[in-house]
Parts: structure tokens; C-alpha cells; sequence
């Protein structure tokens, strides 16, 4: 059966760190990073498991500063 | 299947739109501000209005919008953003004309330009951002403020007998007969983002048809000013500000002859 595999990039220095994406991924994708931090000494956020994500956007939509870039691929 | 498989150009189903500038936005992190501005950056791209857009950007937190999105915009006196909006549309009435204000621009000092405005039917497309709280200024209390919420300027919570009550203006402006589409959206989930999107797509077509006033209010957070996390001034929102200010179309002159 296909299946949907996602996958999204984040614009560590637009990012602040704000967590809504966290909370919005359905597949617990995305942390914030725990100690790495960007210009601006935000924890931006980061795909801790990359496997599950599905590309729903939920994230990207959500994001305030519109740092996240979605990409979706159907494996055969 | 490896990531760098899947991050490639033909598999990209969503990006910035190119509207939106690649300076830093100086709004708080997790400001409601900076989807709805990601949302008219979207539609206008979307429209293919980017030459005849024209926004008013009002004063308060949203006053450097003319910062952030790559269209004309013009910077009004406070709460007159609806009176300049006015002027243009009048001037140039080929332009998508719209105004993006927050409620102590819309709903406090400009309440009278914003009620006329709507009174007399100008075709501008009106965005209004309510997160119950003088954000700019350091979370002072708004007209908009609920009763018993903290502010800096009711630190014990909004009392009726010496405050007065919340105004929930965009109902008002609903019973005028100058309205074209009256709706009230927020930006807390990613349908909820949707739903607005669809709503600003409609206010922006009406203006550029001449169909009226169109009034996009959109229920927001202001982590900073109500003093939570951005995930906590979501859930603070879901629960306290739809009870008085509940979502959903408020008038659409349109639905009605179909």
C-alpha cells in the first residue's frame, strides 16, 4: 500500500522557539531543541522523529513567522 | 526513505509566501499577528493583487505591518485607519483597499470612523485583530478586556460597576445595512487558519467587487500581555474569550440568495 511520508524544514533563524508547532503536529514530529539556540537565544523547533511525519501542513499553518516549509512524497 | 528524498522542489506543498519579507518580525513569539499577516501575504499572492493592494495599517502592535508585507501600504493617525481607507477607495476604486487594526485601534479610539465607515457601505475589506488587551503599550485594559481578566490597569480583573462591559463591536457593525460579510474567526489551529484564510479571501474579493464593507474579526492571543505561554494563551482563549465572543459568520449577504 502507498504511503504518505512528509517532511519539513525549518527556518532556524526565523524561528522563535514559540512551541505552537509542537502542539499542533498530530505525530509528535517536531521538539524544540533543548539546548542549541539561534542568534536570537530562541530554542527552535526541529523534527525529533523525522519518520512519522506525515506532511499535513498543521504545522506550517499554525507557525507565526512562517519558518516552516512542508514537502510530502507518496512511497511506493 | 530518507528525508533529503522527500526535500525536494516538485514534492514542496507549502512555503512563505513570497509577499512575506525575510526581515525578522518584531511581534512576540507566538503572536497571532504573524499568521494573519502570513494569511493576507497568501491570499493577495493568491488573488494575483499584489500591484493594486493597498493596506492601512493602523497603531499598536501591527503598526510596522508595512514592514512585513510587499504590497503599498499607508500608515494612519490612530483608529482613522477606516476614514483613510475610505479616501482611498474613493480615489482609486479599481485597488483592493483594506485595513488591518488591532481592537484598541478599531474598537476603542477609532469606534466611531469604524462604525461610519461600515455604516456607509465603502468597499474596504476590514481586518480586525481582538485579543482583549492594549498589547503595544504593556496589557493595559481595552474596551474589549472580559470581565474579571487581569491587566496591568485592572490588576484585580475588569469589574462591571467601575469598568463598564466588554464591547463586542463586530455584531454591531452586523445590524448595518452598509455591511456586505460580517465574520468572526481565530487563528488557534491549523482549520481554525484555514477557515480565516477563506474568510480574508472573501472580504479582499468583495472589496475589489465594490460589494460593501467586509469585517474579518479575528479572536487572538496576546501570550505576552496576558502573561501565559503561547500554547497556554490558546487554551486560555478557547476558554474564556469564545464564550463572549463566539466564532463564526455574523452576516453574508451573499449566502442569503443562494
Amino acid at each position: 500500500m502507498a504511503k504518505i511520508r512528509g517532511a519539513v524544514t525549518v527556518n532556524t533563524v526565523r524561528c522563535k522557539g514559540c512551541n505552537l508547532c509542537v502542539v499542533a503536529c498530530p505525530c509528535d514530529v517536531l521538539a524544540l531543541q533543548s539546548k542549541e539556540v539561534n542568534d536570537r537565544g530562541y530554542h527552535y523547533a526541529y523534527m525529533a522523529q523525522p519518520d512519522k511525519c506525515i506532511g499535513c501542513q498543521s504545522c506550517a499553518l499554525v507557525c507565526p513567522d512562517a519558518c516552516i516549509e512542508v514537502y510530502r512524497k507518496v512511497e511506493q | 526513505m530518507e528525508n533529503n528524498d522527500i526535500i525536494k522542489v516538485e514534492n514542496q506543498v507549502y512555503k512563505k509566501p513570497s509577499l512575506l519579507k525575510e526581515v525578522h518580525m518584531h511581534y512576540c513569539p507566538g503572536c497571532s499577528h504573524g499568521v494573519v499577516h502570513k494569511l493576507v501575504a497568501e491570499v493577495i499572492e493568491e488573488l494575483g493583487l499584489a500591484e493594486k493592494a493597498i493596506g492601512v495599517s493602523p497603531v499598536g502592535c501591527a503598526v510596522f505591518a508595512y514592514n512585513y508585507i510587499d504590497i503599498d501600504w499607508l500608515e494612519a493617525a490612530h483608529g482613522r485607519a477606516t476614514a483613510m481607507a475610505t479616501a482611498v477607495k474613493r480615489l482609486m476604486p479599481d485597488k483592493l483597499v483594506f485595513t488591518y487594526q488591532g481592537d484598541g485601534d478599531f474598537a476603542a479610539i477609532g469606534t466611531c470612523e469604524s462604525i461610519h465607515s461600515c455604516n456607509r457601505g465603502e468597499s474596504i475589506a476590514i481586518i480586525f485583530i481582538n485579543n482583549a488587551i492594549y498589547g503595544m503599550t504593556g496589557g493595559q485594559m481595552a474596551p474589549t478586556t472580559l470581565l474579571g481578566q487581569k491587566t496591568a490597569t485592572c490588576p484585580y480583573g475588569r469589574r462591571a460597576d467601575l469598568n463598564g462591559y466588554p464591547l463586542s463591536i463586530t455584531p454591531l457593525l452586523a445590524q448595518l445595512d452598509g455591511t456586505r460579510y460580517v465574520t468572526r474567526q481565530s487563528v488557534h489551529t491549523a482549520a481554525n487558519v484555514r477557515k480565516t484564510k477563506a474568510a480574508i479571501k472573501k472580504a479582499f474579493l468583495n472589496s475589489m467587487e465594490g460589494k460593501g464593507t467586509s469585517v474579518v474579526e479575528v479572536v487572538s492571543t496576546c501570550n505576552t500581555g496576558w502573561k501565559l505561554s503561547p500554547e497556554k494563551a490558546n487554551q486560555w482563549m478557547v476558554e474564556n474569550m469564545f464564550e463572549k465572543y463566539p466564532l463564526g459568520d455574523l452576516k453574508d449577504n451573499d449566502a442569503k440568495k443562494d
